[in-house]
């Protein structure tokens, strides 16, 4: 059986057939689960895929927190399974706590919409355990509340845990210590406001996503087999 | 007893504020050259039903801390006006 992914849809969701199609191109089985669910579905891996869930009434990710697949992704990440926020989905994270910190309005006030340069700053994630440390990769940006801030302790842990997984090499959005993404202190967690299912194929204009993707359904397909083995 | 509750949520202190600094940029096009230190957040008004204003106040204070506020980046300012029945 194919390693498989589930894709959050929330109501304004707009990704989650990126994520699906990216996914299926590189061998595993993905299926998009809706905002009402109370499971996964059996999914190995949980992507939260971006868009405007809920409207982003209030806030990015205030309202989704609350929606029932919540529960089902918060018991997959504390069981160690690995969940992956893109975009909107790492604005829905830090708002559900699964990861510190928070996005603010992009330094600037502009809605920054293009390819960005991300340096890989740690391999230890669900999402670049197949890269190597310092690799550049290319893949776009699409995003009005890509400015990650948090509290200088949560800033220093960051850095000294290595949860900084990936940062910005030209930072287009105001992100403190150029941060792109992070991951929780258990490391199964991730999430990053670029777009790595929209650098998936050449015709896309990079396929540099690809390896992020490849990582994560690597590393969902191992925490199956340890799960397996457990019980 | 039912109150009236405007609850006023800003950026905290130190957390940019792009919105009110391109604001407060523009101003001198309009010849409005003495305006300083602008801010925007928002406000959320609602009534409530609660045993009394204190009992309002906590349960307000709740609100802002688990779901109306972002704590990371936002202060809340709390007003309890006029009972209304």
């Amino acid at each position: 059986m194919a390693t498989s992914v589930a894709v959050v849809q929330f109501p304004g969701t707009n990704c989650e057939m990126d994520v699906v199609e990216a996914v299926e191109s590189l061998g595993a089985s993905a299926h998009v689960v809706f905002h009402d669910s109370t499971t996964l579905g059996g999914a190995d891996a949980v992507v939260i895929a971006g868009g405007f869930a809920h409207g982003d009434y209030l806030r990015p990710g205030a309202i989704a927190r609350f929606s029932p697949v919540m529960s089902a992704v918060e018991d997959h990440a504390r069981r160690g399974g690995p969940v992956v926020g893109i975009c909107n989905g790492f604005q829905v994270l830090t708002e559900s706590h699964l990861l510190p910190g928070a996005l603010q309005k992009n330094a600037g006030l502009k809605f920054r919409c293009g390819f960005t340069q991300l340096r890989v700053e740690s391999t230890d994630s669900p999402l670049t355990s197949g890269c190597a440390p310092g690799d550049v990769l290319r893949i776009p940006i699409n995003h009005f509340e890509g400015n990650y801030t948090c509290s200088e302790e949560v800033l220093a842990e960051l850095r000294e845990q290595d949860r900084i997984v990936l940062r910005y090499v030209d930072n287009p959005n105001g992100s403190v210590d150029d941060i792109a993404g992070i991951c929780n202190e258990s490391r199964n967690v991730v999430g990053l406001m670029p777009h790595p299912e929209r650098a998936a194929h050449a015709l896309l204009g990079s396929t540099d996503g690809r390896v992020m993707l490849e990582s994560l359904i690597g590393t969902a397909a191992r925490s199956r087999t340890a799960a397996a083995a457990s019980s | 007893m039912t109150f009236d509750v405007v609850v006023e949520v800003r950026l905290r202190e130190g957390v940019a504020d792009p919105e009110g600094s391109t604001i407060e940029r523009t101003l001198p096009a309009l010849g409005f050259d003495g305006v300083r230190d602008v801010s925007v957040g928002k406000s959320i008004r609602f009534s409530l039903e609660a045993a009394d204003e204190e009992a309002a106040r906590s349960e307000v204070e709740d609100l802002c801390k688990r779901f109306l506020t972002n704590p990371v980046i936002e202060d809340s300012t709390i007003t309890i006006s006029g009972v209304v029945s």
